[in-house]
C-alpha cells in the first residue's frame, strides 16, 4: 500500500507550501493585500498538516524513497527583485498550490477507494482552500500581468 | 429658525408611524440681507454629504447669497443641516479660491493661461501614449463632481485612452457599500428608500453616526422617536454617538470585530427561529453555508470578542427577529474596517433572511458618504464599467463599444479596474507617470499620509490637479486647474437613496476657473480622442447632452434614467431612479417582488470569495447561480491583523464631525463651521486619558507604527481602550502653510514642515491595508500609544454639541 507515501508527500508538501507563503508575504511586505493574505494561507496549511496528523498516525508515513517520488522543487526560499518580481513569485506559488491540489485530489481518490471517512473530512476541507488560494492567485496575477510586462521598468 | 451650530438637528416636527415627515423650511441668507432683497432663487440641492436635500439657491447681484430648503422634496421636506447653512456657498467664496490655471516652472507653481495649462498636459499625454501606452495613466477622481463629469471622464479614460487605472475617493467611503450590494443581490442598487424612516418599527445603524453625517436624515429619525409609537433603535458603534443615547441597545464593540458580532445577530435569528423559510427558499441561495458560518459564534462568544454584553447582542438580535419592519444603516464603522464587505453582507444577510426588503418600512440603506458617490459608480469613473455593467461579460462591453462606437478592444476589461490604493502603489513604483486628479485631496484623506506625500513628489510622475482651491494635493503638481464649484455649473446628482436631483449654475465662476465637464471636454477635444468613424468621442456641447448620452447608456440597465430629464426635474422634487417610461415616477424601492439581478447574462459581477478577493469567474457563477436569487455569503471571523500590544496599546479610529465635510477645504473656509470646530483633537476616554497622565486640553502625542499627532486631547465617552481623532484636519491652514496655500505659490515642504511637522492630519497614523473584496482602506484598524507632551491652556476645542462632548461627569 502506497497511500502512506502520498500522505507523506502531501504532508510535506504543505509545509514547504507554508514556508513559500510566509517567504513572499514578508518579501512584498510593500503590497499589502499580498502579504496578508498569504499569511492567511500560509495558517491555513498549517491547519491542514494538523488535520492529517491523526490520518498520519494511523497509516504512518512512509518517506522511504521519497527522494525519488518527490515532484516539486524546495519551493521559494527568497524573493525575486525587480519589476517581474511580484509576479514570478505569485507563479512559483501557482505552481505549488496546483500540485498540492492533484495530490489532494489523488489522496481523496484513494481514501474513497479505501472508504476511509476520516480522510474523505481532512480531503474535503483542504481541497476547498487550495481551490480559493488558486483563483486569488490568478486574480491577482491577471491585475498585475499587464503593468508588470507592458509598462514596468 | 434656531442657531443651527448649537441646535444641529433643529426643531422637532414629530410624525408616528406611517405618515408624512412634516415640511420644515430652514433658510439663511447673507447678514443684512431679508427675502425681499433676493433676485432669484435657483433649484440646486446640497453637496456636503451623501444625504442630497433638495435646496434653492438665493442669488443678489450675481453672486450667492442664500440658501433655502425645498419644502417640496422627498429627501429633507424643506431641512438643511448646519453644513448646507453655514457652508455651502459660503465655503466657495473665500478669496483663496484658484482663478487661473498654474503651472510649475523652476519647481513653482506660476499663474498661466488655459492653452497653455491644456497643452502642457496634452503634450506629456501624447508624450507618453505613444512611448510607453494607455498603462502609463491613472485617473483618481472624488464623490463631488456631477454625473455628466464623471461621464465624461469614463468616456475618455475607457474609450479615449484605455486605462484600467481609474477611481475615485468614494473607494475611500463607499466601495464597500457598492461590493457589498453586488455580493449579495447580483449588481449595485440602494434597495430602501428614506420613506422607510418614516414606516419602520426598529432601526438598526450599523457603524453609522448618522447625527454628524447626515444630520437631516438624523432629523428625519428624531422626529419619529419622539413621535407616537417610535421605533427602537439599535447602535453599533464604540463611541458614546448621538445615536447610541438614543439607543434602545448600544454596542460598543471594539474597533475591528464588527464580523464576529454580525455572525452572532444571524446566528440568533437561526437559532430562535426567527426567519422566513418561504421566503429563504423561494429567494435566496446558500442558507445552509451561512448557517455553518455563524454556528459557534453564541452571544457569550460575540460578548467575549467584541467587549459587550451578551444579553444585549440577544436584546439586538430580538428586535431584529420580531419587529415587522426593520430598517438597516450601515456607514464607515463597518465599511473602513476589518472585514468589511463581509460584516456588509451580513446586513443584507439579515434583511434576506426574514424577507425584509421592498416593502414600507423594511429597507436596507448601505450608506454612501460623498454627495454624489452613487455617480461615480454608476458611471464607471470609479473604474466599474458604466450602467452597472459586468467587466468579466463580453457581451457588455460589446454593448458599450456599439453605444460609444469604438473598438471593443480599447475598453479595459481584461483585468479588474485599478483600485485607488493600487494606482498609487503603480505610481510610487514608476509605471503610472501621469497621473490626474480631480476634486479631491489624497495628502490629507488617504491612508500613511508620509507615504502619499512621496508618492505626490515623485520625480517621475506628472501630476495634474483640478480643484477650487490650493490643496494639500495641488500643491504637489505640475499643473493645477481651477474649477467652478457648485451652484457655478449646472449639472445632476443622486444621492443615498437613488434620488435624482438637478443642480443648475446660479453664478459665474470666479476668475477664469472652469467647470469640470468643460476640461474634461476640452482635453478630449485636444487630444483627438475619436469613434470608429473618425467623429469626435465626446461632442457634447455641455451637461444637458453629457445627461441624455448617459440615459442611453442606463437604458436597460438596474440604474435606467430614460424615463428623466432636466425639464422633468425642474420644479419639483429629486426623482427615484430607476426612472423609465413605465415608471415615469421613479421606483421607491427595489426588489419588491424578491427578484434580484443575479442572472449571469444581466449581473454587475461574478462575486468574490468574501475572505481573500478572489473572483468567483464566468464557469463557476454559471455553475452555480440560481438566477433571480440573492446569495446568502458568510466568512468566519479572525482578528484583524493590527491588534493592539505592549508597545501600542490602544486602538485608533477616526470620522467625522458634524460641522466638517471630507478635508475642510469648503467647510474649513466658513467662518461659522470652522468657529464650531477649529482645530483638530484626540478623543480618549476618562480611564486611558488618566492612564496617560493627561487632562482635557493637554498636548498628547498619538503615535502608531507610522507616524504621530500631537493634538489636544478632549476627555470624552468614547469606550476604554479605543481612541478616536477626526479626519478632515490637514495643513492648508496651519500658521505658515495656510498663508502659503492662500498665495498660490505654497511650497508643500514649507506646509508641511509648519507648526514643527506634519502632526495634524489622522491619517498619519492610518495603515495602508484594504478589504479584499471592496479594496475600501482601514481608516479604523490601527494601534497607538498615547503620551502627554505638555499641559493645554484650557479646555480643547472639540465640539460640545456632538459625539465629542466631554465625559459624562466631567468637570
Ligand atoms: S444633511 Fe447633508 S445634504 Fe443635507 S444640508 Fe446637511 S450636508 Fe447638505
Amino acid at each position: 500500500m502506497k497511500l502512506p507515501v502520498y500522505i507523506g508527500l502531501l504532508d510535506e508538501a504543505e509545509a514547504t507550501l507554508a514556508s513559500s507563503f510566509r517567504v513572499v508575504a514578508d518579501g512584498h511586505g510593500d503590497e499589502p493585500d499580498v502579504h496578508f493574505i498569504l499569511q492567511t494561507f500560509a495558517k491555513k496549511c498549517d491547519a491542514h498538516r494538523e488535520a492529517l496528523k491523526p490520518v498520519i498516525d494511523r497509516y504512518g508515513e512512509d518517506i522511504e524513497g521519497e527522494e525519488e517520488h518527490r515532484l516539486t522543487a524546495n519551493g521559494v526560499k527568497e524573493v525575486r527583485s525587480g519589476p517581474l518580481a511580484l509576479m514570478l513569485d505569485l507563479q512559483d506559488l501557482y505552481v505549488l498550490v496546483n500540485h498540492i491540489d492533484v495530490t489532494w485530489m489523488m489522496v481523496g481518490q484513494a481514501a474513497k477507494g479505501d472508504r476511509d471517512k476520516e480522510l474523505q473530512g481532512v480531503v474535503e476541507q483542504c481541497e476547498g482552500d487550495s481551490e480559493v488560494e488558486i483563483r486569488w492567485l490568478q486574480t491577482r496575477m491577471k491585475q498585475a500581468a499587464p503593468q508588470a510586462l507592458l509598462v514596468a521598468e | 429658525m434656531t442657531d443651527r451650530i448649537a441646535d444641529i438637528w433643529g426643531e422637532r416636527t414629530p410624525h408616528g408611524s406611517g405618515q408624512a415627515w412634516p415640511e420644515r423650511v430652514d433658510q439663511v441668507l447673507a447678514e443684512g440681507l431679508t427675502d425681499g432683497d433676493v433676485d432669484r432663487w435657483v433649484q440646486s440641492a446640497c453637496v456636503l454629504c451623501s444625504n442630497g436635500c433638495g435646496c434653492d439657491i438665493a442669488v443678489k447681484d450675481g453672486k450667492m447669497v442664500g440658501i433655502r430648503g425645498r419644502a417640496q422634496d422627498r429627501v429633507n421636506r424643506g431641512r438643511l443641516g448646519p453644513k448646507g447653512l453655514y457652508g455651502s456657498w459660503q465655503g466657495e467664496q473665500h478669496r483663496d479660491r484658484l482663478t487661473r490655471p498654474l503651472i510649475r516652472v523652476d519647481g513653482e507653481l506660476v499663474e498661466t493661461d488655459w492653452d497653455t495649462a491644456m497643452g502642457r498636459i496634452v503634450e506629456r499625454s501624447k508624450e507618453l501614449l505613444a512611448s510607453k501606452g494607455p498603462l502609463s495613466h491613472g485617473f483618481y477622481t472624488s464623490g463631488q463632481l456631477f454625473l455628466e463629469e464623471y461621464y465624461a471622464l469614463g468616456m475618455l479614460g475607457k474609450a479615449g485612452i484605455g486605462t484600467p487605472h481609474m477611481d475615485g475617493n468614494t473607494r475611500l467611503c463607499t466601495a464597500t457599500a457598492a461590493a457589498a450590494l453586488k455580493e449579495s443581490f447580483g449588481a449595485d442598487g440602494q434597495p430602501g428608500s428614506y420613506t422607510d424612516v418614516d414606516e419602520c418599527s426598529a432601526i438598526f445603524l450599523y457603524g453609522h453616526n448618522m447625527a454628524e453625517t447626515q444630520t437631516v436624515l438624523w432629523a428625519r429619525v428624531l422626529d419619529r422617536l419622539d413621535g407616537p409609537n417610535p421605533p427602537k433603535l439599535v447602535c453599533v458603534d464604540p463611541r458614546d454617538t448621538e445615536v447610541a443615547r438614543r439607543a434602545d441597545v448600544h454596542l460598543p464593540v471594539h474597533p475591528g470585530t464588527n464580523l464576529a458580532l454580525m455572525n452572532g445577530l444571524v446566528r440568533e435569528l437561526f437559532a430562535n427561529g426567527w426567519i422566513d423559510e418561504d421566503y429563504i427558499a423561494e429567494h435566496t441561495a446558500n442558507v445552509e453555508q451561512l448557517r455553518s458560518v455563524v454556528e459557534p459564534w453564541t452571544p457569550e462568544k460575540v460578548a467575549e470578542t467584541c467587549g459587550v454584553q451578551a444579553a444585549d447582542v440577544r436584546r439586538a438580535a430580538e428586535i431584529f427577529g420580531t419587529e415587522d419592519r426593520v430598517l438597516s444603516t450601515v456607514l464607515q464603522g463597518f465599511y473602513q474596517s476589518a472585514h468589511a464587505t463581509a460584516s456588509a453582507c451580513q446586513v443584507n444577510n439579515l434583511h434576506l433572511l426574514r424577507g425584509m426588503l421592498g416593502r414600507p418600512g423594511c429597507g436596507l440603506l448601505q450608506m454612501n458618504g460623498q454627495p454624489t458617490a452613487q455617480n461615480n459608480r454608476e458611471c464607471g469613473a470609479d473604474g466599474d464599467l458604466p450602467g452597472f455593467r459586468n467587466w468579466e461579460n463580453p457581451q457588455h462591453v460589446q454593448d458599450l463599444a456599439r453605444l460609444w462606437n469604438v473598438d471593443p478592444g480599447i475598453i479595459p476589461h481584461w483585468a479588474p479596474p485599478t483600485h485607488a490604493l493600487q494606482i498609487f502603489r503603480y505610481v510610487e513604483q514608476g509605471s503610472i507617470e501621469l497621473l490626474w486628479i480631480s476634486a479631491t485631496n489624497p495628502a490629507v484623506s488617504m491612508p500613511q499620509l508620509e507615504r502619499i506625500r512621496h508618492i505626490l513628489d515623485k520625480d517621475s510622475l506628472f501630476l495634474v490637479v483640478q480643484d477650487i482651491y490650493l490643496t494639500e494635493t495641488a500643491q504637489y503638481a505640475d499643473v493645477v486647474l481651477p474649477c467652478a464649484a457648485w451652484g457655478e455649473k449646472t449639472g445632476t446628482f443622486t444621492n443615498v437613496d437613488r434620488t435624482v436631483h438637478l443642480s443648475e449654475k446660479a453664478v459665474d465662476p470666479p476668475g477664469e476657473a472652469r467647470s469640470d465637464l468643460d476640461v474634461f471636454l476640452d482635453y478630449a477635444r485636444r487630444m483627438g480622442f475619436t469613434d470608429k468613424d473618425g467623429q469626435p468621442l465626446l461632442d457634447w456641447s455641455g451637461p444637458e447632452d453629457g445627461f441624455e448620452a448617459w440615459k442611453e447608456c442606463s437604458r436597460g440597465r438596474p440604474c435606467d434614467y430614460t424615463g428623466l430629464s432636466y425639464d422633468k426635474l425642474r420644479g419639483g422634487s429629486g426623482i427615484q431612479w430607476p426612472c423609465t417610461d413605465g415608471r415615469p415616477g421613479g421606483t421607491e424601492r427595489l426588489y419588491t417582488d424578491g427578484e434580484f439581478p443575479t442572472a449571469p447574462e444581466y449581473c454587475e459581477s461574478f462575486g468574490h470569495d468574501l475572505l481573500t478577493g478572489a473572483t468567483t469567474g464566468e464557469t463557476r457563477y454559471k455553475a452555480t447561480v440560481q438566477p433571480g436569487k440573492a446569495w446568502l455569503k458568510a466568512i468566519d471571523y479572525t482578528p484583524p491583523h493590527e491588534e493592539p500590544d505592549a508597545e501600542y496599546p490602544l486602538r485608533y479610529t477616526t470620522g467625522r464631525t458634524a460641522y466638517h465635510f471630507h478635508t475642510r477645504t469648503k467647510t474649513g473656509r466658513s467662518r461659522r463651521l470652522n468657529a464650531a470646530a477649529p482645530d483638530p483633537w484626540i478623543e480618549m476616554s476618562v480611564e486611558d486619558a488618566a492612564r496617560a497622565g493627561c487632562q482635557e486640553g493637554d498636548i498628547a502625542r498619538v503615535t502608531s507604527r507610522r507616524g504621530s499627532l500631537e493634538v489636544p486631547v478632549r476627555v470624552g465617552d468614547i469606550r476604554p481602550g479605543t481612541v478616536f481623532a477626526p479626519f478632515h484636519y490637514g495643513y492648508w491652514d496651519t500658521s505658515d502653510g495656510g498663508a502659503a496655500a492662500g498665495s498660490g505659490t505654497g511650497d508643500p515642504a514649507v506646509v508641511l514642515k509648519s507648526d514643527g511637522g506634519p502632526h495634524r492630519a489622522a491619517n498619519e497614523l492610518t495603515v495602508t491595508e484594504w478589504d479584499p473584496v471592496s479594496k475600501q482602506p482601514l481608516f479604523k484598524n490601527a494601534a497607538v500609544r498615547v503620551e502627554k507632551l505638555r499641559s493645554g491652556d484650557g479646555p480643547s476645542k472639540a465640539p460640545d454639541t456632538t459625539a465629542s462632548r466631554r465625559a459624562t461627569g466631567a468637570q
